[in-house]
């Protein structure tokens, strides 16, 4: 167990300064996000263009690693396809869960939160943001259906 | 209550530190520093072995058979509520209840004592600084009677001042729910006084004594509410087993809460009669291995002198404050003046979560979290804190460990 495998330099930095932090207004669609075992509470707002993720936001307090989580997610998926994020989600839900997982190259900076993994506690703090993310596109995707 | 405690000079950590055998563990190859004694505190060998050797020796189910083990096992689930009597000061073995731990005892008396009795518009009095255990009964409760729930506040050191009792008792207050020591702030309660006002109007008291009961001396007699909750695992027994004392007029008048074997005297389809007391109110096989591990922790207790590991634990509590006061960032949350050994805290620009993780690297266990007190959370303006709580084995040189593990997470994040 080493904390420099989980307090990586990215992560350290992302929690400091988190990127896309703040609320879109107006948005296509919002989701809360909360884990109720340490507080950590998440508002993401994405605006939807098409198939494509055209920009997203998000907000919120909560430990380093839920932050920096949900900092480098918003930088990861910003402009992408719903198929590209779902792949994403797969992804990084396998390395966080999967002791021996690969770790994907297309990951990118997303990989420097493998190191959560020795930390099974801390998996849901680096999960909560893509839950959020993903109960905002589903709700999105409900609003296109039924226009 | 100890009837002989040993002076404190006799009081040898160093030797209680070994009676735990846990606590010689390492935890990611560094001496487990167990500082997350008000969750669950660890078990001397004492209560283990008295545990063991009813396993192996003992066991049977109790008050059944005529057989021979039955009557031991019978023998031993029974001394040990006289110790549990004795310790507290009931002022008989029919008031003492077995139960799960405290939460079951509040549940208890919730369903069985105030389901019965509570009208639309009576009150339930609690304070703010409840443990969710003592909070969500009386919600269930109030929703299914009309009741209302209603807190006293407390003030930013964490203290319930007795004048706000008085002010928010009113005619309507039918159940007054506090608790003896906070979990999450360590605030001690004026429980004595809390009653007396409580009982002037007319209103019964049921206290939450489970941190309370492991790190001072309870006299039931001297407090005098009628109820009182705790639980074995905070106090050195196994979990699974709490008591509830109540006042045996009350008891007697509150009808069983679950039904099934060992509270009943006879079964028909027509009729079925209950068992007197305390049976009445322990349907079903109990814990008898953990009302037997609980009687030998209450032993293990009065070996030290439950006065000499509060002045043990004080003593702690005033040199974690100061060392802590001193670390950079670090703010305490809750600053009664009398406060049980338990330091909740948190570090600026570090997370309780992330903080946790870095102390348990360094095998230092603390509590972090909002320690199941969320309404406590939210008036201090924190989603979580992290929480140092001490018992009869902690020692000095924990506060130390702690302090440098601190001082490790700044230099992680700062």
């Amino acid at each position: 167990m080493d904390l420099k495998d989980l307090y990586r330099d990215v992560i350290l930095d992302h929690n400091r300064s988190p990127r896309l932090f703040g609320r879109l207004e107006p948005a296509d669609s919002a989701a809360d996000g909360h884990n109720p075992l340490c507080g950590d509470r998440l508002h993401v707002t994405v605006r939807v263009e098409g198939d494509r993720v055209s920009d997203l936001r998000f907000e919120g307090k909560g430990c380093a690693i839920s932050v920096a989580s949900a900092s480098l997610m918003c930088e990861a998926v910003k402009g992408r396809s719903r198929a590209d994020i779902a792949h994403l989600f797969d992804e990084i839900h396998t390395v966080l869960t999967q002791h021996d997982a690969p770790v994907p190259e297309d990951l990118g900076k997303l990989a420097a939160l493998t190191g959560v993994r020795e930390f099974p506690v801390r998996v849901k703090c680096a999960s909560l943001c893509w839950h959020t993310l993903n109960a905002a596109l589903d709700r999105s995707a409900s609003t296109v259906k039924t226009e | 209550m100890s009837a002989n405690p040993k002076p404190l000079a006799a009081y040898d950590v160093e030797r209680i530190h070994r009676d735990f055998p846990i606590l010689a563990r390492e935890v990611h190859g560094k001496p487990l520093v167990f500082l997350d004694s008000a969750a669950s505190a660890q078990r001397p060998n004492a209560v283990i072995e008295v545990v063991d050797a009813y396993e192996r020796l003992h066991h049977a189910n109790v008050h059944r058979g005529v057989h021979q083990l039955s009557q031991e096992a019978t023998a031993m689930f029974e001394q040990a509520r006289e110790r549990v009597r004795r310790f507290v000061n009931a002022a008989s073995t029919r008031e003492v209840i077995f139960t799960r731990g405290t939460t079951e005892s509040i549940n208890l008396v919730a369903q069985s004592y105030a389901r019965p009795r509570l009208q639309p518009g009576d009150e339930i009095l609690l304070t703010a600084l409840e443990h969710h255990a003592n909070i969500v009964p009386w919600q269930l409760v109030a929703e299914q009677t009309g009741a209302q729930v209603r807190a006293v506040p407390m003030d930013r050191r964490g203290v319930v001042a007795l004048d706000d009792i008085a002010a928010n008792l009113t005619e309507r207050t039918r159940i007054v729910a506090c608790a003896h020591v906070s979990n999450a702030l360590g605030t001690v309660l004026p429980v004595r006084e809390i009653t007396r006002l409580a009982h002037a109007r007319g209103a019964v008291v049921l206290v939450d004594g489970a941190q309370a009961v492991p790190h001072q001396a309870v006299d039931l007699a001297q407090l005098g509410c009628d109820f009182y909750a705790f639980s074995g695992h905070k106090m050195y027994g196994p979990t699974g087993i709490g008591v509830l004392v109540g006042r045996e007029a009350l008891l007697e008048a509150m009808p069983p809460w679950q039904g099934g074997g060992d509270m009943i005297l006879t079964v028909s389809f027509e009729k079925t009669t209950y068992n007197e007391l305390p049976y009445k109110f322990e349907a079903g096989t109990p814990n008898i291995s953990g009302a037997i591990g609980l009687g030998a922790a209450i032993d293990y207790i009065d070996s030290l002198g439950i006065d000499n590991i509060h002045a043990h634990e004080q003593r702690l509590l005033r040199v974690a404050t100061e060392r802590l006061q001193r670390v950079p960032g670090l703010n305490i949350v809750g600053t009664a003046p009398d406060k049980a050994a338990v330091i909740s805290f948190t570090l600026e620009g570090i997370h309780p979560h992330d903080l946790g993780t870095i102390l348990d690297s360094e095998g230092v266990a603390v509590r972090t979290g909002h320690h199941c007190a969320m309404p406590v959370m939210e008036f201090f303006g924190v989603a979580a804190t992290a929480r140092a709580s001490f018992a009869c084995y902690s020692r000095e040189s924990d506060i130390d460990a702690l302090v440098r593990a601190l001082g490790k997470a700044r230099e992680v994040f700062v």
